[in-house]
């Protein structure tokens, strides 16, 4: 790996996919943990907010409530596994010592960030699906535009794997790296609409939620599901773009001064 | 054409720490050269630069003709790479490992390369296991396997033999060998010095950030290895005779031995003076032998004369 590139070199996707098929084989390595953890969760929401707490709610925006949580938990879950995944893939072998095999291989850092976040992207969409096929135990499911729904569900693993990825590149201890999705992006799901519409909340909160970025992931996604938002489709989508987008920029500038990589 | 030239090469840390200055160093096809240097002389640091792991502050380096910077990948591909550190990822099996490794530097899967590596380093029985379970030893056997498995022509071998026992020594320095006859590159750093002189063709020497010597091994010892030339006395004395005083002998074995210390690059080495005056002193010996200086003699002579001039 290096800060420099080299335009006339083709892409080792070997390297990719050595990467990739690495980082992947740590997620089927505990596969019974892995799936059975969210397939667990999900229905425990599903007993206490569907049954328990659904009963009692009325329909959301005409969409029962047990099936409105749909969208909200499947993008808990995305949310959290692309960064828990993608943080610990590219700090484990910094810990570890491992890095060095990384960063003296003929890899551009593109080819780094492929094979890294692709694999936590992969694994956070496949637990996704799997929360995803749980819920349909649950509630009749209802998916007003698929393809919506899967470019959002991509996007946002992308997205958050990239932001997981600069974190694991930013802690330089494991309690750094639970910090961010303990103390920051878990709150801000739960705040950010994954149980409730944003316009059930009295106006003032209602503002305070439109700083939270995750109420425009989750009311994207919602839309994808039900055809309707809390914040226009645009907007969303916007937001999420920008994001990726400085995420992309970070990323960009770690391999550029290969901090925390390099001495 | 060497296979590695390092031209004006420098490091300075962040901290201010100069590890590395102004280093121009040549290594030729084929060879096995030995860097020595005292703990943190810079021989990590030479070799990280090279290896794309540490960015330098200044200086150029080649790898087969290509610059690690401007064409780093077709530099890197040259090159493995055995750390130091037994780093390894503890839940991999070793086959999954060393395949990773290939695949790293942008060959297709070759399982049939991989056997032959594994084999070789007798690790193929173990190619199931977790790198947890093996020992220190093993472990070091794999890390060779990796740096291997994309068939480099230039191999670093950062401290190759710390902590393994003997056996596995002589396994290592016999592998080493085969990799030179197959046209490998060998650049070994070391604390031991009988690693060096056992196995290397020439040495460098660094200290401070500083290369001090390059020199052939041979040519090495022949120029600066001095010799002894140990009398057994047939009766014991007590003390040096003052016409002998000037060759500077040391009386050793309970008066049964006098060591006389030469420079066999020097014009007259004393010895036939030393002989006739013994002769007149009416001191007889029964049986005499030489004993040439070994490498690491060598080595702390040059570290403690650089330290005394700095």
């Amino acid at each position: 790996m290096t800060t420099g590139t080299s335009a006339t070199m083709n892409m080792n996707w070997p390297a990719v996919r050595a990467i990739y098929r690495f980082e992947m084989g740590r997620f089927w390595r505990t596969a019974g943990q892995s799936i059975l953890a969210p397939v667990i969760s999900t229905t425990l929401y599903f007993v206490v907010f569907g049954a328990a707490i659904g009963s009692r709610v009325s329909a959301v925006d005409d969409v029962p409530y047990g099936l409105f949580i749909v969208p909200g938990l499947i993008m808990l879950s995305l949310l959290t596994q692309s960064i828990s995944n993608a943080s610990f893939g590219i700090y484990f072998p910094r810990f570890a010592g491992t890095i060095y095999e990384i960063l003296s291989a003929p890899i551009s850092p593109l080819e780094v960030v492929l094979g890294f976040v692709g694999a936590a992207a992969s694994k956070s969409i496949l637990i996704g699906l799997i929360i995803l096929a749980t819920s349909a135990l649950f509630v009749p499911l209802r998916i007003d535009h698929p393809i919506w729904m899967v470019g959002i569900l991509l996007l946002t693993a992308v997205t958050f794997s990239l932001f997981g990825f600069v974190i694991g590149l930013w802690a330089d201890g494991f309690e750094k790296l639970q910090l961010v999705p303990l103390l920051v992006v878990t709150p801000l799901t739960f705040l950010g609409g994954s149980f409730y519409a944003i316009n059930m909340l009295p106006p003032f909160w209602h503002a305070v939620s439109l700083v939270n970025p995750v109420v425009y992931l989750i009311s994207a996604f919602r839309w994808a599901f039900f055809g309707k938002a809390d914040v226009s489709i645009a907007i969303s989508l916007g937001m999420t773009a920008l994001f990726l987008v400085i995420c992309l920029g970070l990323v960009t500038y770690i391999f550029r001064t290969g901090y925390r990589l390099k001495s | 054409m060497p296979i590695i030239s390092i031209s004006k090469l420098s490091k300075t840390y962040k901290s201010g720490f100069t590890a590395l200055s102004n280093i121009d160093l040549a290594i030729e096809r084929g060879e096995i050269f030995a860097l020595l240097g005292p703990n943190g002389a810079g021989k990590s640091t030479l070799i990280n630069i090279v290896c794309g792991i540490v960015t330098p502050s200044s200086g150029t380096v080649m790898v087969d003709g290509h610059d690690i910077a401007a064409d780093y990948r077709a530099a890197r591909r040259a090159i493995g790479l055995v750390p130091q550190e037994l780093t390894t990822d503890a839940f991999e099996t070793v086959l999954n490992t060393v395949s990773f490794s290939r695949g790293l530097f942008g060959l297709q899967p070759d399982p049939g390369h991989i056997e032959k590596i594994l084999r070789a380093l007798s690790l193929w029985d173990k190619r199931d296991s977790r790198l947890m379970t093996l020992s220190g030893g093993m472990k070091r056997r794999v890390l060779i396997a990796k740096a291997l498995s994309h068939e480099p022509r230039v191999l670093f071998l950062d401290e190759p033999t710390a902590g393994v026992d003997v056996e596995l020594r002589q396994d290592m320095w016999g592998l080493v060998r085969d990799l030179r006859q197959q046209g490998v590159t060998v650049i070994l750093t070391t604390h031991y010095i009988e690693e060096a002189e056992e196995m290397a063709d020439r040495i460098g020497v660094i200290r401070r950030g500083q290369i001090i010597l390059v020199e052939e091994k041979a040519a090495l010892m022949r120029k600066l290895g001095r010799k002894q030339l140990t009398l057994q006395l047939q009766a014991p004395i007590t003390e040096i005779p003052p016409e002998l005083s000037d060759y500077g002998l040391v009386l050793a074995g309970d008066g049964r031995e006098l060591v006389y210390t030469y420079d066999t690059r020097a014009e007259r080495t004393g010895i036939t003076g030393l002989l006739t005056g013994l002769a007149a002193a009416g001191i007889r010996f029964n049986d005499l032998h030489t004993e040439q200086s070994s490498l690491e003699d060598i080595f702390v002579g040059l570290v403690r004369e650089g330290e005394a001039r700095a």
